[in-house]
């Protein structure tokens, strides 16, 4: 389906999806409540299909954090870019995509160790790399005395 | 599809006959420093739990300070094994932001070297499988084949791993005048040794009784867990980078997409083998024909991104590895993120280690291909 066919399929299903047209995939930001809702009908819709979950980000701005969340089908081999954001920088939490794609749960976790987002229904919101009591170092206020240098 | 929670080892959920068996993370088959606990029955695997992060180096923090040319040379100390394929995604999706068009000859350079890097990778990872079954001899043979490699490189970038010859908008330097005949008369010798692989191992009646219908890992699952590359194409996932989202000068060569419906550990090792074929196919079929002309546009010294977002995907030798960049307009990325094909490889195992022995834990981990510092970071 090309980006016009996606776009139309996605706002019948989300009214609030913002579209982003002319980068290098359509890009599409949702509000984080209906995220879940969303995902799980793109997967198991049979036009959209979107069944491979590539890569799931979290990205620290001033004021909030960003899940993005790079999707393809394997059956249509279209590829869209979903975002949803986190309300304020305090106790950031998000809903868990992991029952749609399990794959999902490690990369969760990956974030929920370096940024600090919680994800709401995950089983398993253990920390991944770092210990428990290490702050989250990919946070921009992040700060190292020991580690860092300053350029 | 196991459910996740059965993997959670939260001392509430162990009951008191459950066995907890810890290996690693200073463990041979490992291959680096990977933690699994699995959960036993007897000897019967019911779950694992990989824990990660020994040898975490926090790279996507290190890269927010760095230049988009710095950055290259930590994308080497991933996966170290598919190191000139890591720069790559690199270089092209600053090519891509900057929209710059590389010389052809980089192209053709480039692909080469992917395809060199690659056959590379699977005969390091055919030595330790094999020697992770319990087979030396494969460690000697594979070693011995992977070092006129090693040797190409070294005359033409200066380095044996961690070879830094991408930088945005072309190559380091132009290609050895030996290069051509030296790749050429490789691939004459490797057509004659690789059957030997086979001979060794592929055919081996121990090997095959021991990796047959083991470890199963459904299309399904592989494609719900993001498994990539030989492991998922053994499961039927078509997932190469360089058929679907091709780059450099994979759009003008022809190659199979080797693909696998069974699954089972035998093929993930078979596909691998196949995979070299194919990769001498491709280099015979790019290295008479590289083009004439310059080895690198110019660039400034200092790039710096527009404002926006980039992903680009490559096909390393363990699978899809993306590399997405959040810019703010300055010389440094504002987010930088490796989307590595081992952490999803691996944490997919839990599908494939129900009901196995602990003894073919190691055999299903070892045809995984994992790299412990792509996973880590």
């Amino acid at each position: 389906m090309n980006n016009d066919g996606l776009k139309q399929a996605i706002s019948q299903i989300e009214s609030e999806a913002v579209f982003k047209d002319g980068s290098q995939f359509l890009e599409i930001t949702v509000p984080a409540g209906k995220l879940h809702h969303l995902c799980n009908l793109l997967k198991s819709t049979d036009e959209t299909a979107f069944n491979y979950l590539v890569c799931l980000t979290g990205v620290d701005y001033p004021d909030c954090f960003e899940i993005v969340y790079h999707i393809d089908s394997t059956v249509h081999h279209h590829v869209i870019v979903l975002k949803a954001r986190t309300e304020g920088r305090e106790n950031p939490a998000i809903d868990t995509v992991g029952d749609i794609w399990p794959t999902a749960y490690a990369h969760e976790r990956e974030v929920h160790d370096l940024l600090g987002v919680k994800f709401n229904n995950h089983p398993d919101m253990r920390r991944l790399f770092l210990e428990d009591g290490w702050g989250f170092p990919l946070r921009k206020d992040y700060v190292d005395p020991v580690r860092i240098i300053e350029r | 599809m196991a459910e996740y929670k059965e993997i959670l080892f939260h001392s509430d959920k162990i009951k008191t006959d459950d066995y907890l068996i810890n290996m690693g993370p200073q463990h041979p088959s490992t291959h680096g420093a990977l933690r699994v606990v699995a959960k036993l029955e007897g000897e019967i695997v019911e779950a694992v739990d990989p824990i990660v992060g020994y040898i975490h180096s926090g790279i996507e923090k290190m890269c927010e300070s760095l230049g988009y040319h710095q950055v290259i040379h930590l994308t080497d100390r991933m996966d170290y094994l598919s190191a000139h394929i890591n720069n790559e995604a690199v270089c092209l999706c600053v090519e891509n932001a900057l929209q710059i068009e590389v010389p052809e000859r980089v192209k053709y350079i480039r692909t080469i070297f992917d395809e060199l890097t690659r056959i590379a990778s699977h005969q390091l990872w055919w030595c330790a499988t094999g020697l992770d079954l319990g087979a030396m001899t494969t460690f000697f043979y594979g070693l011995r084949d992977r070092e006129p490699i090693l040797d190409i490189f070294e005359e033409t970038c200066g380095a044996r791993m961690t070879f830094n010859y991408n930088v945005p908008g072309g190559l380091m330097f132009d290609i050895h005048p030996n290069f051509q005949k030296r790749v050429k008369d490789f691939i004459k010798y490797f057509r004659k040794k690789l059957p030997e692989y086979d001979t060794l191992l592929t055919g081996n009646v121990i090997f095959t009784e021991r990796t047959k219908g083991l470890g199963v890992l459904s299309k399904e699952d592989a494609i719900a867990w993001g498994v990539t590359g030989p492991s998922g194409r053994a499961s039927g996932f078509e997932c190469d980078v360089r058929k679907l989202h091709p780059y450099s000068a994979y759009p003008y060569v022809k190659f199979e997409e080797k693909l696998a419906t069974e699954g089972d550990t035998f093929w993930r090792y078979k596909l691998r083998i196949e995979e070299m074929w194919e990769s001498m196919n491709i280099i015979e079929q790019l290295i008479d024909n590289i083009p004439e002309g310059d080895h690198a546009v110019k660039m400034k010294g200092v790039i710096k991104l527009p404002e926006g977002e980039f992903y680009q995907r490559v096909e390393t030798s363990k699978g899809d590895f993306g590399v997405f960049i959040v810019s703010d307009g300055k010389k440094n990325p504002y987010r930088l993120k490796f989307r590595s094909p081992g952490f999803s490889n691996l944490f997919a195992l839990n599908q494939m280690v129900k009901g196995v022995k602990i003894a073919d834990l190691v055999a299903i981990m070892a045809t995984l291909d994992l790299v412990i510092p792509d996973i880590d970071r």
